[in-house]
């Protein structure tokens, strides 16, 4: 028992592992055969994106979708960047008690609603609302898709910076206070920097969720795969292809079925970029005290 | 320096003194005053989290509450609203998380164990830790893909709830493994301790000590792990959970829809009765949600007060 036990579970935590090399192995695999039909310069360079249509009109110029994904990230980043962050100052050091310990719960809850859910809300009552602001506005735009995710994706920045605030110790607030410094001097200039490296790697880990996000995206912002950087238009992003092509029926072994691939890897590469550069901001340019 | 000129300098600084004084007191204030217009603006920034949820609620309820009746539970999906229902996909989600939640549960409690009791602090044990917190920041979507093209072509399940289930359960494992990795760091060391000292193993300590003390922290985590799962689409959309199902589920190998693919199927109907069946389809998905971060409380203080 005592010798078998670790095993056993060795074996259950390699899971993870497995999991890994199995996301890059069947992703690599067929990208790889993706790339034996289309040449990679044509996917990079490409700005037309037409994978669904039949025969000779099939274009795979990943830039168009590439392009929507950023928009929406972007989008997405106006608005979480500064409310998030101006939450985490706000709970970090001005909330009483009481208050916080009100708000908390309800960014958590925000927190944990489904992206279907937001998605619905995009379309069914933030489209309707810009469309009185905008007249002439399509019913799928980026503007209000990339605002819902950029409400999805506040509760991550405000809990993550705030965690990254509260580390701060006490005693540097209290020998600015000392000095004669006003609350918001306090935060501006103290803690705030002494926390950017983890204010910071929040950003990044939110907008790479942003890059991700599918559901708010397919609803809301369309399926008008072009390479455009004006947020009214109708748009397609990485994930809300994937999501067309697997509902759409195309054939096992197909090229729009190995589109698919090719472009999970390329989401795929992106958000982990991301992610590393996150992890490493949290680690190299973290204050010690 | 003679006296005099002391006093001369005093005088002028004093002087000088007097009305940057005066200054300061204005630039006090601008502090001040800036400081509390700040204050305003963070809450208010707080705040919008808070009525965008206020809204969001508020609108979902008002199109959905009343189509909420015993029908709606108790129908198949359908081409004519009024006799549209969610029996299918509420089953559907309960199937997918029944399967789901003790894979979740093994797997993740064994990984922790592993990485907390056992494993020596080396390269290995770093490299697993590596790879969990990475498999937690990739995309559902890319899961979908996964259990595509491993669970659904290559085990040949098909679009069955086994498939669906397996793919979740990779999806939120890297969740419950940090919560349950959390929860046993928290047993102290001294029960260990005192539990070897009795003459126990190493098995016999975690099995007895560690696992028992740490069980409401890994039950709580495993159980909001499973909140993410069951509001989860898009993995399922890519592993082919069918919309137009007319039954329940009977075995795992069965085909299935769940509660946001139905949701999400009546969202893209240009008919505005069924954004409302949306709606009534999202407030059941909430009330389930909510139901599970009651359970998962409540177990917690149970637990909590016998250990």
């Amino acid at each position: 028992m005592e010798e078998v036990i670790p095993k056993l579970l060795l074996v259950c935590a390699l899971l993870s592992v497995i999991t890994t090399f199995a996301i890059l192995l069947t992703l690599l695999f067929e990208t790889a055969s993706f790339f034996e039909e289309v040449s990679i310069a044509e996917f990079v360079t490409g700005t037309e994106w037409t994978a669904l249509f039949s025969g000779d009109q099939q274009k795979f110029g990943i830039l168009p979708l590439v392009s929507g994904t950023l928009l929406i990230t972007v989008g997405a980043a106006v608005v979480a960047v500064p409310i998030g962050l101006a939450s985490a100052i706000y709970l970090s050091e001005y909330a009483p008690d009481p208050v916080r310990r009100v708000l908390k719960p309800i960014l958590e809850i925000l927190a944990g609603i489904p992206t279907i859910v937001y998605g619905f809300f995009a379309l069914t009552f933030v489209t309707p609302l810009l469309k009185t602001l905008i007249p002439g506005l399509d019913t799928f735009n980026a503007l209000s898709a990339s605002l819902v995710v950029g409400i999805m994706i506040i509760p991550l920045i405000a809990s993550l910076s705030e965690d990254a605030m509260m580390a701060v110790p006490r005693s540097i607030r209290h020998a600015a206070y000392a000095l004669g410094a006003t609350k918001l001097e306090v935060a501006l200039r103290v803690v705030v920097p002494a926390a950017l490296s983890g204010i910071v790697s929040s950003f990044v880990l939110a907008l790479s969720r942003a890059i991700g996000e599918t559901m708010i995206v397919t609803i809301a912002a369309g399926s008008t795969p072009v390479l455009t950087f004006n947020i009214l238009e109708s748009i397609q992003t990485m994930t809300a292809y994937m999501v067309q092509a697997a509902t759409g029926d195309i054939a096992y072994g197909s090229i729009q079925y190995k589109s698919l691939y090719a472009v999970g890897m390329t989401l795929f590469l992106f958000t982990l970029v991301m992610n590393l550069i996150a992890y490493y901001i949290a680690r190299r340019f973290k204050e010690e005290y | 320096m003679s006296t005099e000129e002391i006093l001369v300098g005093k005088a002028v600084s004093s002087e000088q003194n007097q009305e940057k004084w005066g200054d300061q007191a204005g630039r006090i204030r601008l502090r001040r005053w800036k400081n509390r217009v700040a204050h305003g603006a963070f809450l208010l920034a707080t705040l919008v989290g808070v009525i965008v949820l206020a809204v969001l609620l508020t609108d979902i309820f008002r199109k959905g509450w009343g189509w909420l009746d015993a029908d709606f539970f108790n129908n198949f999906a359908s081409r004519l609203p009024e006799r549209a229902g969610i029996k299918a996909a509420l089953w559907g989600s309960l199937w997918l998380i029944a399967v789901t939640a003790p894979l979740t549960f093994v797997f993740g409690v064994a990984t922790a164990l592993y990485l907390e009791e056992y494993a020596k602090k080396g390269w290995l044990s770093r490299f697993i830790q590596v790879n969990i917190s990475n498999l937690a920041g990739v995309p559902s979507i890319v899961f979908g893909i996964l259990g595509l093209t491993l669970f659904v072509r290559g085990l040949g399940l098909g679009q069955s709830v086994l498939a669906g289930a397996l793919t979740m359960t990779l999806l939120v494992l890297p969740i419950v493994i940090v919560a349950a990795q959390e929860a046993i760091a928290a047993v102290p060391q001294s029960l260990r301790q005192a539990s070897y000292a009795m003459g126990a193993t190493r098995w016999q300590t975690v099995q007895k000590v560690v696992l028992p003390y740490a069980f409401p922290g890994i039950l709580t985590g495993t159980i909001l792990a499973l909140s993410r799962a069951i509001g989860e689409t898009a993995p399922l959309i890519m592993v082919g959970a069918v919309t137009f199902i007319a039954f329940t589920p009977d075995s795992v190998f069965d085909g299935f829809t769940a509660l946001p693919i139905q949701i999400w199927n009546w969202t893209s109907q240009p008919k505005e009765e069924f954004h409302q069946l949306a709606a009534a389809g999202i407030i059941v998905l909430l009330a389930v949600l909510l139901s599970m971060n009651a359970l998962a409380i409540y177990l917690r203080n149970k637990f909590q007060r016998r250990v």
